[in-house]
């Protein structure tokens, strides 16, 4: 808990030390990777919870960037509307998809996810009216009233940040929950809750379709940040890369959503823009081929640390 | 002509759906025998076709080339299993797609610090005119040899497996690991070897298409989904579900393209309809995949009883 506190104020000091330094950019970056850690975290709940291997969350980012984007650029600029239409159009389509990919189980439901994620890629791909697979360009951000101006990136910054604290409030309540139990009951042993008389079917789904309204919300907060979006949220790289966050940072933690896109984004980040001298001087062209350290360390992490950040972290406390 | 044109397009769906079949018949066997989700499969299809590219311009010679660089694939994938895959047996899904996602990446850029972001492979200058099939029907021979070559290893590939001791022994595997392994199989060897065949495959397909489509890095990811799609219809393990669904997924996808358009055109805007029709010629390949894994979640043809 103290934790906790302590990593709030930091992130709530940060744009102040970073304006007064003159480091804009890191502010913008810093939203970046908490609406990614919106992301992850969402996907967290579904992955680490409820242990149902979602392959398609970039489609309930994506289909949330969509409708936020589409509504600003159809003059509806405001974010009390855009934002929960984007929730709710991503817990509809998380609905649908969770009802039929839930009859299916282990490999099966790996795949019939990424079905339907691409199936709303190419859907997204094809609306020539919103750019099709050029994207959308929009004018400016969502706007927020109260006097608020979101363009401002330390405002921007604040409202992010707020939404990021509120998942991960909402995500320890829902995981401490009667609800949450027996999520987790499920993960560890499906057959024995279903024994039990618990109604698995409604449980996961549910857990589904919390995971994809906060999924739309991350997205139409991508699409306000980066003022772009275009139809790969939605490619299925995309929902690798949501996994990897996730593994990265720890399944089934608290903050393995944040611990993993804060790294990964970093990680990509410093390597492509800090040059470092020594390397330079064995690989001149490092610098382009920065998947190429990710993977490895992905792949080291993978293979070597099972558990993510959050795992070492908590294991060498225990230790 | 409109016939003409609708036999033409079923043949680039035979063409594109056995080359899919190549790739597809490799990634069941993995799937099949040892339960491992492998998406590094498509990595190997585009190296394949990295390695023709160099040893056909090395050689002078297309054959030469593409048989160079089937071997070369199939050496570089088995030391892929001996070296990272094999420890990733035990774990669970979860770790298998991580693990191989990062393969992915890892690949890539060092196909990007070899070849480069992509590479040429012209196709044969003998084959590059067109063949008159029928009166009035011109098919390019390319595609023909695509569509010989691909029957012809479909058709090694049925008779290795079906009629060999080998080839048992990878059914037995598809069909129940545990109790092949109790038969005293030895499972290891045999899944390298499987593993090795698989690569080949890859090889055969990346190489083959390469002068169709372009050789450059990632274009392994999105064929990959459209295998796995494959896999799913036909019933994970199964040679000759992968078959079936891959000329299924092929003819649908190709008919799809070419004639979705035209028939939207009807009903709407000629500009609606031209952007519109592929996208939904590429849905309706998930939209398959839906319908059959509701219905029949094992697949088509399960393999295991």
């Amino acid at each position: 808990m103290r934790k906790a506190l302590f990593t709030t104020l930091l992130l709530i000091a940060f744009p102040l030390a970073m304006q007064w330094l003159g480091y804009l950019f890191y502010v913008s970056f810093a939203s970046r990777v908490m609406i990614y850690a919106i992301a992850a975290t969402s996907l967290n709940l579904v992955l680490g919870y409820g242990g149902m291997l979602s392959f398609g969350h970039a489609a309930f980012v994506g289909a949330g960037a969509y409708v936020a984007s589409i509504l600003v650029a159809e003059g509806v600029a405001s974010a009390w509307i855009g934002w929960p239409a984007a929730v709710a159009a991503s817990a509809a389509l998380a609905w649908i998809i969770g009802a039929i990919s839930l009859r299916t189980r282990g490999v099966y439901f790996i795949m019939i996810t990424l079905a339907f994620a691409q199936m709303m890629f190419y859907l997204v791909n094809s609306m020539k009216a919103y750019g099709g697979d050029e994207g959308l360009t929009l004018p400016r951000r969502a706007e927020l009233g109260l006097g608020l101006d979101l363009g401002n990136e330390v405002v921007f910054y604040y409202v992010v940040l707020l939404v990021l604290l509120a998942a991960l409030y909402a995500l320890h309540r829902v995981v401490h929950s009667r609800f949450g139990r027996v999520l987790i009951a499920i993960r560890e042993n499906e057959a024995r809750v279903e024994a039990l008389g618990v109604p698995v079917y409604r449980y996961q789904l549910l857990c589904f379709v919390i995971a994809g309204a906060a999924g739309g919300l991350a997205g139409a907060l991508l699409a306000s940040h980066g003022k772009y979006v275009n139809p790969n949220v939605l490619h299925w790289l995309q929902s690798g890369t949501l996994m990897i966050m996730v593994i990265l940072g720890g399944v089934g933690h608290l903050w393995g959503g944040v611990i993993g896109a804060a790294v990964l984004l970093g990680l990509e980040h410093v390597i492509a823009d800090y040059p470092l001298p020594w390397l330079a001087q064995v690989a001149p062209n490092y610098q382009q081929h920065a998947s190429l350290g990710v993977g490895i360390v992905l792949l080291v992490i993978v293979l070597f640390a099972p558990q993510g950040i959050a795992g070492l972290i908590s294991r060498k406390r225990h230790a | 002509m409109s016939w003409i044109l609708i036999l033409e397009q079923s043949l680039n769906g035979l063409q594109f759906g056995l080359m899919l079949f190549l790739l597809a018949a490799g990634l069941t066997l993995v799937f099949g025998i040892m339960d491992m989700i492998n998406l590094a499969h498509g990595s190997l299809y585009m190296l394949g076709a990295f390695l023709a590219s160099t040893f056909v311009q090395l050689t002078g010679s297309f054959l030469a080339g593409v048989l160079l660089a089937i071997p070369a694939t199939a050496v570089l994938g088995m030391l892929l299993e001996v070296s990272i895959l094999r420890t990733l047996y035990t774990r669970d899904h979860l770790s298998q797609v991580l693990a191989t996602f990062a393969l992915i990446l890892i690949i890539n850029e060092l196909v990007r610090l070899v070849w480069g972001s992509d590479a040429a492979l012209p196709m044969p200058a003998a084959l590059s005119g067109p063949v008159e099939l029928l009166p009035g029907l011109r098919y390019p021979a390319y595609r023909l040899v695509i569509i010989g070559v691909g029957l012809a290893v479909a058709l090694v590939l049925y008779l290795l497996v079906a009629k060999t001791r080998v080839g048992m022994l990878v059914r037995a595997g598809a069909s129940n690991r545990e109790m092949a392994l109790a038969m005293g199989v030895d499972i290891k060897l045999l899944f390298t070897l499987v593993f090795g065949a698989g690569a080949a495959l890859c090889a055969v397909a990346g190489s083959m298409l390469a002068p169709l489509l372009a050789v450059q890095v990632g274009m392994g990811e999105n064929i990959l989904i459209l295998a796995f799609v494959v896999i799913v219809i036909g019933g994970i393990g199964s040679i000759r579900g992968a078959l079936v669904g891959a000329v299924l997924v092929g003819v649908v996808d190709t008919i799809g393209r070419a004639f979705l358009p035209i028939l939207l055109g009807a009903f709407f805007q000629p500009r609606v309809a031209s952007a519109a029709g592929p996208a939904l010629a590429s849905v309706m390949i998930y939209l398959i995949m839906a319908v059959v894994l509701y219905f029949r979640p094992q697949g088509l043809f399960p393999a295991r009883g």
